[in-house]
């Protein structure tokens, strides 16, 4: 989404370089369209990273002037957390988990859906159907499928004569637990955006290379992969920012648990910030998710120059 | 894969097929069996998930609907997302109509301030935010989440809005301004009506992100009947445990609205990944 932003920056340069009519007329207009905007989105998006940053160095209760300034303390406070280590190992592991197993079935579903007909048009609906529920709803669905007593799981178990472990209250299998509901809530996601690249690809590419005998997985490798390149810059960046902040499924299906091992970063700093009002731990938790969140859209602006140069 | 080149390929091979409707089961056996679930005993859920359920017995659905707290609580939701759209249409419309037709000193600098938003998501501000709106006296209340709901969205939507102005007939706002008419009269009667579509784009993506939201609502709501559908979801799950069926139940019907919605709007959505975000 950065690499959209520069986007429109230079589609503003080339505004400027049609012919000069700038007017006392624009004034007015300006006065009434750009304010509404700059003010909710200074008031409530950006001063709220300022004071995160603010509380971040004291320690603070949410009452009474800020005073009681404690440096690094608080920072030093979350990186030793116990929890804090967890949280963000399961966050990387869903970044993992949506680049390696959800992009790669998204782009292979919609490599065999991209044709404009009704009978592949039902399949789409269906994979795209788990996005757009609530992710209250679709945590809550799944933790009855996941229900060692009642759930889909142990009949499936009884089916295959094996015990099925109560995922949910396991340690080890909560986390590939949560991986597969968050590839069924957002593979749909990606596949729809693929799918809206690979039909923007003339036909006649396709065909052409069809007719000089190129092979399908060539033409998969060699033309459409290349040609939807700004489609999957986009989904990637959505799949990395999306689980960076998985909050909505987690609540519902574990609750952070069994005893905390299944928090994200947002989850902990909801528990462990939030919920007991430490302001300056939790100052300090988003300052951190914030500016890896930066980075990691900065990086990848670099990282898609790069190749775009190329 | 398998196929040998013909004259033309088939679309989509029978292994392909095989595993697509394999994904298929995958995706649509947790709606089956919420929605059947909800007709059964707890007993039966236990031993039929898959199956259809032995009697259409409706009581627990009866009594969601006709219970106190499940229509107040769709109707806080639907408030909340209309103004949410309502709001974000109007003030980003006019942002995305300012940067893409007039022509100021600093447009480019103003335009990547408000693109910062695409930067960081808002789960990352939650809990200053959280004191900024009690200091403004906006916990509890439903204006509030709407505020700053349409401020979370206004990277995206003015975006999606510049995006499309720009692409407007550059002829059409001239013309205009030879006939002496002002920008906002412009905006007004000329450039609003033609871009229904991204409206509609906009409009759908704020209503099913704000329909759906969850942390913010719970942050910042702490009265029973202000309270949202997810919210009552959480808070009916809480009461009943494990008792699946009722839980089920109130799934299943917490969901119909949304999938209908999904159903009737699908094109705009899918519009607005193609015409917003993936161009390029």
């Amino acid at each position: 989404m950065s690499s959209l932003a520069t986007g429109a920056g230079t589609a503003v340069l080339q505004n400027v370089r049609r012919k000069r009519y700038m007017d006392r007329k624009s004034l007015v207009p300006l006065l009434l369209f750009l304010p509404p905007a700059l003010i909710m989105f200074t008031l409530f998006v950006v001063l709220p990273m300022v004071d995160a940053t603010t509380f971040s160095f004291f320690q603070w209760t949410g009452y009474g002037p800020i005073t009681n300034f404690v440096g690094l303390e608080n920072y030093q406070d979350v990186l030793a957390h116990r929890n804090f280590g967890t949280a963000v190992r399961n966050s990387l592991l869903v970044v993992a988990t949506s680049l390696l197993i959800q992009l790669p079935l998204a782009m292979w579903a919609a490599l065999a859906l991209s044709e404009r007909k009704v009978s592949v048009a039902v399949f789409r609906t269906i994979f795209f159907l788990p996005f757009m529920l609530a992710e209250v709803a679709a945590g809550l669905i799944w933790k009855f499928v996941y229900d060692g007593n009642y759930g889909l799981l142990p009949i499936v178990g009884d089916a295959l004569h094996t015990k099925m472990p109560f995922v949910l209250a396991d340690k080890f299998w909560v986390i590939p637990a949560v991986m597969l509901v968050v590839t069924w809530k957002y593979f749909g996601f990606h596949m729809m955006i693929f799918i809206a690249g690979l039909q923007s690809i003339p036909s006649e590419v396709i065909e052409a290379a069809r007719l000089d005998g190129v092979k399908k997985w060539q033409i998969v490798r060699h033309i459409k992969l290349p040609m939807i390149r700004s489609a999957i810059v986009i989904s990637v960046f959505f799949a990395i920012t999306g689980a960076l902040q998985l909050f909505d499924i987690i609540i519902p299906l574990t609750n952070g648990g069994p005893s905390h091992s299944s928090h994200t970063i947002v989850t902990f700093l909801y528990q462990f910030g939030i919920l007991r009002m430490k302001l300056g731990f939790g100052g300090a938790v988003s300052v951190i998710l914030f500016v890896a969140c930066v980075v990691v859209a900065l990086v990848y602006r670099r990282v898609l120059f790069r190749v775009e140069q190329n | 894969m398998a196929s040998k080149s013909r004259r033309r390929q088939p679309a989509i091979s029978l292994f392909q097929w095989f595993t697509l409707l394999l994904i298929a089961a995958f995706v649509i056996v947790p709606f089956y069996t919420t929605a059947l679930g909800g007709f059964k005993e707890i007993g039966e859920l236990r031993v039929n998930p898959f199956g259809l359920p032995s009697s259409w017995d409706a009581t627990r659905f009866n009594e969601i609907l006709f219970g106190p707290t499940f229509f107040p609580r769709l109707g806080n939701s639907l408030l909340i997302s209309i103004s949410t759209v309502v709001l974000s249409i109007l003030v980003a419309s006019m942002t995305g109509f300012a940067f893409a037709h007039i022509r100021f000193f600093g447009s480019k600098f103003v335009m990547g301030y408000l693109m910062l938003g695409l930067l960081f998501p808002s789960a990352t501000g939650i809990l200053p935010l959280f004191i900024k709106m009690r200091d403004l006296g906006m916990l509890d209340s439903h204006w509030g989440i709407v505020i700053v709901q349409v401020a979370f969205s206004l990277s995206f939507s003015i975006l999606l809005f510049y995006n499309f102005f720009k692409e407007l007939p550059k002829e059409l706002v001239d013309a205009a301004r030879m006939d002496n008419c002002g920008y906002i009269r412009i905006y007004w009667y000329v450039t609003l009506p033609l871009c229904l579509p991204i409206i509609a784009t906009v409009g759908v993506f704020n209503f099913v992100s704000s329909w759906n939201s969850f942390l913010l609502p719970l942050i910042v709501l702490n009265t029973d009947a202000n309270y949202t559908w997810p919210l009552g979801i959480m808070q009916f799950q809480g009461q009943y445990g494990s008792d699946w069926p009722r839980i089920l139940a109130y799934l299943t019907l917490s969901i119909i609205p949304a999938i209908i919605f999904f159903l009737a709007a699908q094109r705009y959505i899918v519009s607005g990944l193609t015409g917003g975000a993936v161009k390029g």
